[in-house]
């Protein structure tokens, strides 16, 4: 059976999820994108459109040393495979990001977030090129311990993703998380993301472009996963585990009913 | 325990200007406390991809056991594609219900006098917090207030356990013509309240934290903002609030919240 993971940004603290899914059967709880400083967001947030959600969150954040004392020791106590989602301004900005979190125990590893849609008005590292990329996953491999895997999440943009994709593979890391959310705008035009059963067969596209590049190398496919179907629909495209996202913001138990679902049918 | 189930409508009617919809909700509201909240999604429960986000209510009264089981009332404005569409079900539909959700009411040690503020339909969280604080002693003076007579909650049971209830309204067709702050002054030294309890638009619950707080009251507003999920997962309901460290986070209005102490709240920066 294909691994699921939650998805960056949409499992709260972990607390939160607990009662509607068994965490410690996770392969994976990631957590919502931490910087090294806390990061204010805006105001207006999260809207619908058909098919989606369209999230300004810009990096909300309470910053990387806030997750270590109020939020990592309630998951490691569970025992939940945590993986720390990290994004900084610059290689040596994330390096410390990860320097902080790489003695901390109870962490499975970190997801490396290279797939942030306008890197410079978010004042962030520019993981959109090849060269980019791979000077971030240089700079975390360089201080990450033995201990703590390494995934980087890349994106759904079809036409950098190959270049970018074999850059990373070439430095080297555990699995490339390939899709998620699209650049948007709410209404009001502030810069936002677009996520939901919309984005699905953008990030199918994404996850056999990165296969076809990359014929052996592991993927997690994420974007718009809401059934079993759509885990198969991931698997068939070449990726090894699946992230669900914003389907558990409109139903919690998401991932319960997506695995027993992917147990009947298996 | 905080739950997911599938309740069903049982009873759904129009009272003034909200639809008082009634949901047998089996395993959800067992654990409720005044001051929590329930959340629904939109449409047939199972994996839905018309509205994404959920929807969150205030409880207007719990029943552990009543004709129709355990049931939860709620108070829904019918505008807006959530409110449109709870107040529109008809008896018998399916809603996939999560609850009890939210950090309720703290409740006072003693058997203070309190004074429960509530405006429109957000009214409705007081009356489960009335009901407990009568059981505890305390003597209880509302004040409720609305833009016209039909936007008032009032009822029976409150005027029989409260010890005294005003009325405003912005138009003077219920009770004294005016505003929540221009009420509460007069409110707070006729029921020597030293906790206030306030529920309503953001700007009402600013005027109460700041009346409260100069007449020498604690005050605890349920502050509502939009909660795009309502679980606590997708950090989209941000309040600035001062936290127990006396450093300002950003916290999650449904997780962290919905009551905040008034003078917690960074109202400026909200």
């Amino acid at each position: 059976m294909i691994a699921l993971h939650v998805a960056a940004g949409c499992g709260g603290t972990g607390r939160e999820l607990a009662p509607y899914a068994d965490l410690t059967a996770l392969a994976g709880f990631v957590t919502r994108t931490l910087t090294l400083d806390p990061r204010r967001g805006g105001r207006l947030r999260i809207a619908e459109s058909r098919g989606g959600l369209v999230r300004a969150h810009q990096l909300q954040n309470p910053g990387v040393d806030r997750f270590l004392t109020a939020e990592l020791p309630w998951l490691a106590q569970q025992g939940v495979a945590t993986w720390a989602s990290v994004a900084g301004s610059s290689p040596a900005d994330i390096a410390a990001v990860v320097r902080r979190l790489a003695t901390a125990p109870g962490l499975s590893g970190i997801e490396l977030n290279l797939a942030v849609d306008d890197a410079a008005s978010q004042r962030l590292h520019d993981g959109s090129t090849p060269r980019g990329a791979a000077e971030a996953v240089r700079a975390v491999l360089d201080i990450l311990p033995d201990n703590l895997a390494l995934h980087v999440k890349l994106g759904a943009d079809v036409r950098r993703l190959p270049a970018v994709a074999r850059a990373v593979a070439e430095v080297g890391c555990d699995a490339l998380v390939i899709g998620g959310a699209l650049p948007a705008a709410l209404d009001n035009g502030t810069p936002a993301e677009l996520s939901g059963p919309a984005v699905l067969p953008v990030a199918l596209r994404a996850v056999r472009t990165v296969r076809a590049e990359l014929p052996e190398f592991p993927l997690v496919g994420v974007g718009g996963v809401a059934t079993a179907a759509d885990v198969r629909a991931f698997g068939a495209a070449g990726a090894g585990a699946v992230q669900v996202g914003s389907a558990l913001l409109h139903d919690p138990s998401a991932l319960a009913r997506i695995t027993s679902e992917l147990e009947e049918q298996s | 325990m905080t739950g997911q189930a599938t309740a069903e409508v049982r009873v759904s009617e129009r009272v003034g200007a909200f639809q008082h919809v009634t949901l047998a909700a089996p395993g959800v509201v067992e654990t409720f406390r005044p001051g929590n909240f329930v959340s629904v999604a939109l449409g047939s429960p199972g994996p839905g991809d018309a509205h994404l986000l959920r929807r969150s209510y205030w409880v207007h009264r719990v029943r552990a056991s009543s004709t129709h089981g355990a049931t939860v009332d709620l108070v829904v404005r019918p505008d807006g594609v959530g409110g449109q569409w709870l107040a529109g079900l008809p008896v018998g539909s399916p809603v996939d219900l999560v609850g009890p959700l939210g950090r309720p009411f703290a409740q006072p040690k003693e058997a203070v006098p309190c004074l429960l503020v509530g405006e429109g339909y957000a009214a409705s969280a007081l009356f489960p917090l009335a009901e407990r604080l009568v059981e505890r002693g305390c003597p209880v003076t509302f004040l409720l207030a609305g833009d016209t007579a039909s936007e008032v909650i009032d009822g029976l049971d409150v005027r029989r356990s409260a010890r005294a209830v005003t009325v405003v309204t912005a138009d003077g067709s219920m009770g004294a013509q005016g505003s929540v702050a221009q009420a509460l002054p007069g409110a707070l030294q006729r029921s020597e309240a030293s906790v206030v309890y306030a529920a309503g638009p953001t700007s009402t619950l600013h005027a109460v934290a700041g009346i409260s707080e100069q007449h020498g009251a604690w005050s605890q507003v349920a502050l509502e903002v939009p909660q795009p999920c309502g679980t606590g997962l997708c950090h989209g309901c941000i309040v600035p609030a001062v936290g127990e460290d006396a450093i300002a986070h950003r916290v999650r209005a449904c997780a962290e919240g919905p009551v905040f102490r008034g003078d917690r709240i960074q109202w400026g920066l909200l």
